[in-house]
């Protein structure tokens, strides 16, 4: 099966990006691997026919989100190792309590089935016409409180980089 | 019978919980292995777009686009926070100099 194939490739891709995410030493090496793990997230829309968030995701978050993570690192010039990484123990316990709720969590979820109700590669639910016609006509509420909440964040935005104390 | 066939060939609902299941899991582990509080940031945002995959994955699954429509309005919150944040971090890094979080312990006790 292609699709299977291409669902583990990108998988496996945002898995080891998303590893490399933690592991790399300088956070400007952190916010491209994660840029990658979004592309490869992105993919996973595309393959579940969601254009409509596929689209969505790359624009905001790879376009807009890490632009704002790779400002923060080179204006404020953090890129330079952790001065003082946690104990070698707390990282220990660390990766074990992260394992634990992952082996936990996979042995909830495991021989969990739903019956499918349509082809997820035929379905159309996912394309900007159909989602459009749900979001502004049983979402239009929601749909323009974010806009306040927008407007909330970019006032709070300016008012905390505002150089002066308030 | 032409439909379970027709269902056997597609990507099980399972992989994609196994799958959002880890990169969840790595997104908490690196909410507490870190220090770096931008670190910390890009952690719960891997989390947020794990979730959002697999929404977004039972969505098209059931083929009900209300999934896809709280999709959307996630990544418009996470917007927002990640705004607020990185602020808050520049703010941060304007007082102390440093983004380490184990220095802001002026409200721990």
């Amino acid at each position: 099966m292609f699709t299977k194939y291409i669902f583990f490739f990108l998988s496996i891709l945002a898995l080891y990006s998303a590893l490399m995410v933690l592991m790399s030493k300088k956070p400007i090496h952190s916010v491209l691997y994660l840029t990658l793990t979004f592309f490869a997230i992105a993919g996973h829309y595309v393959l579940l026919n969601a254009q409509f968030l596929a689209v969505v995701h790359v624009i905001v978050y790879a376009g807009a989100i890490m632009v704002l993570f790779l400002f923060t690192v080179m204006l404020l010039n953090l890129n330079k190792e952790e001065v003082s990484p946690k104990p070698l123990w707390i990282k220990t316990v660390v990766i074990i309590a992260g394992g634990t709720l992952m082996i936990v969590l996979i042995g909830i979820f495991r021989g969990y089935d739903i019956a499918i109700k349509t082809d997820p590669f035929l379905t159309q639910i996912g394309l900007v016409k159909n989602l459009g016609r749900v979001l502004y006509k049983d979402y239009l509420l929601p749909f323009e409180l974010s806009s306040i909440l927008f407007l909330t964040a970019m006032v709070g935005a300016v008012l905390l980089g505002k150089k002066e104390q308030i | 019978m032409n439909s379970i066939t027709q269902s056997m060939q597609f990507i099980p609902i399972g992989y994609y919980l196994f799958f959002c299941t880890m990169l969840f899991c790595i997104g908490v582990t690196g909410v507490l292995i870190k220090r770096n509080a931008l670190l910390i940031l890009m952690s719960v945002e891997l989390m947020i777009n794990s979730i959002n995959l697999l929404l977004a994955a039972f969505s098209t699954y059931l083929n009900d686009p209300a999934g896809q429509i709280f999709v959307f309005f996630i990544m418009v919150v996470a917007a927002a926070e990640v705004a607020i944040g990185l602020a808050i971090i520049v703010v941060i890094y304007r007082t102390t100099h440093s983004i380490d979080i184990d220095i802001l312990n002026k409200l721990k006790w």
